[in-house]
């Protein structure tokens, strides 16, 4: 979790991504910021996050899209 | 038949009618038949396209949807004997299978798309380049049938099919209902592209008569109609004739034609859209909203999140993504950051991608150079205030503006100029005599138009500038209104007498203030001709 909070907080230093639980839906991370979490993602888990996991569900916290890497994880 | 005509208004007004007095279970079958009836009036040719579309579509959900069911139920019956590494690579053979059947709808849909909509434009490409090269032969144009709205109803079929693959959405298994999803009539012409998710929730329900509901569609519909007739089709007639004479129109004449091109187009799209949205809120069927006050953006990224918005979730979620997290581009991003360093490498997905989105989004407008070179034009603004953000960032922390109500208002106008400008292509539909006219705003010092009556030339009257401001003003103080939630909500509230003259007042506006009768002709909506 350490690590995902530490890609986040390089992207949007002044958002409180522990308690942040609406980061697609109230606008604070856009496109571009999903692309570039899902690359570095990719290379500090090792996990390939494809499209269809996209939706605002899964990137809406920190929470959430950890849970989605453990559930990747778990499928691969 | 032209959403603005008298036989659209009593085609709705008689399904409203029969909606309500058939039983609940016909209501939706009454709206195929509804869409099926509008779109053979428009042309009976049209009606082999969209069925051709929904069938294969159809056909292509099921499939993929049998894949799943026999995968799910191979799994449960070997969940003992398979280890995870059988079921890894079962599960991977059936997304194969499944992928395949999702290119195959793809590809013939997107095929049929690409061969009525681009044909012409291929051509006529070869053609220049024979030219270019010396070459005296030439390929003849080919007559083609393009069916209304087909980039709409296919965007909007080739979603469902990628939502079933991605299995976010059930095939639906009933090829009528199916078929109504594909052929709404209300958005069949210029969308919104919904989303099978979000509209079978309510498109196939058993409806009862909600006098709230069906007034608040009435009011939408009216307001839609105000926007067309009162305000688009009276700026068209300024827009046409500074288009018509770019010898005579230039300077600040262009610069006028922007700002009026650019009120046209909003009016034209938001008021279609407007009508759309109350013609299914009369029959209780939610569709998606198309526009969140696009022209208080303060950023040209935020202007297309609030712009079309169905349409630039589609190019996202359907083309931006697939293509910037996809293996291969991931690898690629790879290779840039160790070749050009990490900055770079890290944007190369991001920009690839969005160039591929930009370059998609114009040629979907339409089939021409002008609206190819106004799509990569956003794409180029969008890019360079992305690499401007931490420059605006410091100048923001700076001088402390950010918050600040005058510059907010300042990235307000700079937005919507911008946005503006861009659309200039749009509107002289020529690269080149688009470049030479713009640049004129700034080369020909001709700013006393505005005040010594020569405006008064572009076919409106003193009579019609008035309306026109009046207007405006009227629609900004609507969107301003809607910011703290729905305007029609808000004046429930206001006593009868105010709501029937505001009500009636609009009605009175149209009848008295629309751009028809004698001289005037009540176009087409832009958007029907994508």
């Amino acid at each position: 979790m350490e690590e995902l909070l530490s890609i986040l907080e390089e992207l949007h230093p002044e958002v409180d991504f522990e308690t942040e639980t609406g980061l697609v839906t109230n606008g604070i991370i856009d496109s571009f910021d999903i692309v570039t979490i899902i690359s570095e993602i990719g290379d500090r888990f090792d996990v390939v996050v494809s499209a269809e996991y996209i939706t605002p569900e899964n990137f809406d916290s920190a929470e959430t899209i950890y849970d989605m890497i453990q559930r990747i994880e778990e499928e691969e | 038949m032209l959403f603005a005509s008298y036989e659209f208004i009593g085609f709705v007004l008689v399904l409203f009618a029969l909606y309500y007095l058939v039983p609940k279970r016909c209501q939706w079958p009454l709206l195929l038949i509804a869409s099926y009836v509008f779109y053979f009036l428009a042309n009976p040719w049209y009606l082999v396209f969209i069925t051709v579309t929904s069938l294969t579509v159809y056909g292509c959900g099921l499939w993929m949807g049998k894949i799943a069911a026999t995968q799910k139920e191979y799994l449960s019956k070997n969940k003992e004997n398979l280890s995870k590494e059988d079921k890894k690579t079962y599960k991977n053979q059936m997304k194969q299978k499944k992928w395949r059947v999702l290119l195959l709808g793809l590809l013939f849909n997107l095929g049929i798309l690409a061969v009525i909509k681009y044909t012409n434009f291929t051509i006529y490409n070869i053609n220049s380049l024979l030219h270019i090269f010396g070459s005296k032969a030439r390929i003849g144009f080919i007559d083609i049938l393009m069916p209304m709205g087909i980039s709409f109803y296919t965007f909007q079929a080739l979603s469902y099919l990628i939502d079933t693959y991605r299995g976010t959405v059930e095939p639906e298994k009933n090829v009528f209902k199916f078929a109504l999803f594909v052929s709404f009539f209300p958005q069949l012409v210029q969308g919104p592209i919904s989303r099978f998710g979000d509209l079978s929730k309510t498109l196939y329900s058993k409806h009862k008569f909600d006098g709230k509901n069906v007034a608040f569609g009435f009011q939408r519909i009216l307001y839609g109609y105000f926007k067309k007739l009162v305000v688009a089709d009276r700026m068209l007639i300024a827009v046409k004739a500074i288009i018509a004479a770019p010898e005579n129109y230039q300077g600040a004449y262009v610069f006028v034609g922007m700002i009026f091109y650019a009120l046209e187009l909003y009016a034209d799209f938001t008021g279609g859209i407007d009508i759309t949205i109350g013609i299914a809120q009369v029959l209780g069927i939610e569709v998606t909203e198309n526009f969140r006050r696009p022209f208080f953006s303060k950023n040209i990224k935020e202007y297309w999140n609030r712009w079309h918005i169905t349409m630039g979730t589609w190019f996202t979620e359907y083309i931006f993504y697939p293509i910037s997290v996809c293996k291969p581009m991931l690898k690629f991003s790879k290779f840039s950051r160790k070749h050009f360093g990490d900055v770079i490498g890290k944007r190369m997905p991001v920009y690839l991608a969005s160039f591929v989105v930009w370059f998609a989004t114009g040629i979907w407008h339409g089939a021409s150079w002008n609206f190819i070179v106004w799509g990569l034009g956003n794409f180029v603004v969008i890019m360079i205030s992305q690499e401007l953000e931490p420059l605006y960032r410091k100048f923001h922390n700076r001088f402390h503006v950010d918050g600040h109500t005058s510059y907010k208002a300042f990235c307000v106008i700079r937005t919507f100029l911008l946005m503006s400008a861009l659309r200039t292509f749009d509107c002289y539909r020529d690269v080149p005599l688009t470049f030479r006219m713009f640049g004129t705003i700034f080369t020909n010092w001709n700013w006393h138009i505005l005040w010594d009556g020569s405006l008064l030339s572009l076919g409106l009257s003193l009579y019609d500038y008035i309306i026109l401001a009046v207007c405006v003003v009227i629609l900004t103080s609507v969107s301003l209104a809607g910011r703290t939630g729905s305007v029609r909500e808000k004046l429930l509230k206001k006593p009868y007498p105010v709501r029937f003259v505001i009500f009636y007042g609009l009605l009175v506006c149209i009848i008295i203030f629309g751009a028809y009768g004698i001289g005037f002709d009540a176009s087409q909506f832009i958007y029907n001709q994508f």
